[in-house]
């Protein structure tokens, strides 16, 4: 019993690092900009696809694969800043909605078009090998710790980014006031590049380390996006260990409760907790004031 | 003023023309062009309750294809399970789909941009779970088969071109009454919200019941929108109405322009026929309503129609300028 209850708590753990890792991503964007990007579960799917692309087709190793599908991602997450966001000018929020989800069915379209695979769903090999190790009767999975290690050692390097260095300063600045951080010097553009930049390589990192543990196919981006975007709302959209702390914990509400549930009722139930949370916080959730 | 006359003339011109063309249709298109005719008045009457919506309320919403399942599930079911007379079925399902849509408003549109984006998106996800799920009552993935066709009297609507009329009767009604709220008191508050909030609520507009009550009538729109197409395909299932048709709702809406009645024809027809003619070299759809998004939000925030029409008017009085020196 106490080893099936270990089980589900290791592997709520290292789902739940994954919905963290897009949490992050939501939080780095919203804090310096005020967008909330809706293409944020697609760097996920895209990691994952991309590091599959390179192990399985073009026949790198892992550890090489794991590297350049980040690179990968990085870029495409640059782009969407360089060529959509920022030619909306003075766009209302409900116009970067829009520009975001443009982006984000874009990006599932042409992976749905054009990958080898098309719509196959695919899967990595574990980093640490297929071997598990024995702890307290359960069987755990290296590569659970692995990826709960990698997520916090993220959260504590963005944490102390924008708390003790130069660039974490004037990203701050530039998510208190835009206009004064300008006058100082500040280049908002550069820094909301930054933000969109390291946005997808946090997806890119969740998208290749879930791609072990579970399948991920071109249409998996939009319910990473939500849950990410749950566990970001439970910090306050701006809060990097509260980020972390919603996903882990979404992470383990789902894996004890998927004995619970009927598989297939599993995803409307988290979904109904999801907009019960936002009606409840309604007034407590941060207002988006956007900037360009 | 003397060319403001002759442009409120010529819109009026232009409304007589296109309902002239839109009767005539039928007795030229063959059965294919009905279909894509039909459709597409069909899903004008989902875009347009979208853009009293997002356009002039300011309220986005992901989730339409909610409503629109619900509407044709509830056609589908009360008339085939339970035998209920089509057009009985057909306004029960709209009634309860504006009812449900109405209380869930009052509760999730507290929630501002980003917020109420994401819990529309979630509230569509959930009902197209329900629709897949709920086999006893919707027949899971492959839904219902058999659902009677609607009928006037001895006349039976089971051919394109009579339900060519139906659905384009329908679709017009929607529009005029979009048209007459957008024009009206209560439009005026829509576009106050839009801009204020608070500005709004100072004066005396009940933000948020007025904001739910948009909400519903989109979502009875997309109702109606949805028995048509059940009692036009006789059948219904998961597929049309999943989180990819909510998307495409607010493609539509965009290239027609989010605060443009009219425009509601021209971003659905522009979507629907680009749509059909792309899906012949493979499913290049997606990617295609994903760039539309964004070079339409970007270069014409106010979409294509009413880009294209201020050209139009642009350099029509550009040319009577040159005409009268």
């Amino acid at each position: 019993m106490l080893s099936q209850e270990i089980q589900y708590f290791i592997t709520g753990l290292s789902i739940g690092s994954v919905y963290a890792l897009v949490a992050l991503g939501f939080t780095i964007i919203h804090t310096v900009t005020g967008i909330v990007n809706f293409a944020q579960g697609e760097f996920v799917m895209l990691g994952g696809m991309v590091a599959y692309f390179l192990f399985r087709f073009i026949g790198l190793p892992l550890w090489a694969a794991a590297p350049l599908s980040i690179a990968a991602v990085t870029v495409v997450g640059l782009l969407l800043q360089r060529i959509a966001i920022r030619s909306a000018r003075q766009a209302s929020i409900v116009s970067l909605i829009v520009i975001t989800i443009g982006a984000s069915i874009l990006i599932r379209g042409l992976v749905g078009q054009f990958w080898v695979w098309g719509r196959e769903a695919v899967r990595l090999p574990y980093f640490t090998g297929e071997q598990s190790l024995s702890f307290l009767g359960a069987a755990v999975h290296p590569q659970k710790l692995l990826v709960l290690g990698i997520t916090i050692a993220l959260m504590v390097l963005f944490h102390l980014l924008l708390s003790r260095t130069p660039l974490g300063k004037a990203l701050r600045a530039c998510a208190i006031n835009k206009r004064a951080a300008g006058m100082v010097g500040v280049d908002a553009r550069a820094m909301s590049l930054f933000s969109f930049g390291a946005a997808a390589a946090l997806g890119a990192v969740g998208g290749i380390l879930i791609a072990s543990q579970a399948v991920t196919s071109y249409d998996s981006g939009v319910m990473l996006g939500l849950k990410g975007f749950l566990a970001a709302c439970m910090g306050g959209l701006s809060s990097q260990m509260g980020a972390v702390l919603g996903g882990l914990g979404l992470g383990l509400l789902e894996s004890f409760g998927a004995g619970h549930i009927s598989s297939a009722w599993k995803e409307a139930f988290s979904l109904s907790v999801f907009l019960l949370f936002l009606i409840v916080r309604a007034r407590r959730l941060p207002a988006s004031e956007v900037e360009h | 003023m003397k060319l403001k006359g002759i442009r409120l003339k010529w819109s009026y011109l232009v409304i007589v023309a296109a309902v002239a063309a839109l009767a005539v249709v039928p007795l030229f298109a063959n059965r294919y062009y009905l279909d894509i005719a039909i459709i597409i008045g069909i899903h004008t009457m989902v875009t347009v309750g979208l853009c009293l919506l997002m356009g002039y309320t300011g309220q986005i919403s992901l989730g339409q294809a909610a409503f629109y399942g619900m509407g044709a599930y509830f056609s589908a079911i009360l008339s085939k399970t339970y035998g209920v007379s089509p057009w009985a079925a057909m306004f029960i399902g709209a009634a309860v789909t504006g009812g449900f849509a109405y209380s869930i408003g009052i509760a999730v549109l507290r929630l501002r941009g980003n917020y109420l984006a994401m819990a529309t998106l979630a509230l569509g996800i959930i009902m197209n779970i329900v629709f897949t799920e709920a086999a006893s009552f919707t027949g899971g993935q492959d839904g219902i088969t058999g659902v009677p066709y609607l009928s006037v009297g001895g006349l039976v609507f089971d051919t394109d071109r009579g339900y060519y009329y139906l659905v384009w009767a329908f679709c017009l009604a929607a529009l005029l009454v979009s048209r007459n709220i957008v024009s009206s008191r209560t439009g005026r508050a829509l576009r106050a919200i839009r801009d204020s909030e608070s500005a709004a609520e100072s004066i005396g507009i009940n933000v948020l019941q007025l904001k739910a009550k948009v909400f519903a009538l989109s979502a009875v729109y997309a109702s109606l929108a949805g028995s048509l197409l059940a009692h036009y395909w006789a059948a219904v299932g998961p597929k049309p109405f999943d989180f990819l048709f909510s998307i495409k709702v607010v493609v539509m809406a965009v290239v027609g322009g989010l605060a443009s009645v009219w425009g509601a024809i021209f971003g659905t027809a522009t979507v629907k026929i680009l749509g059909d003619w792309l899906h012949e070299f493979g499913e290049y759809q997606v990617i295609a309503f994903g760039l539309m998004l964004m070079i339409v939000i970007v270069f014409m925030p106010r979409g294509l129609w009413v880009h294209l029409r201020s050209r139009v008017l642009q350099w029509q009085r550009r040319s009577t300028r040159r005409a009268e020196s």
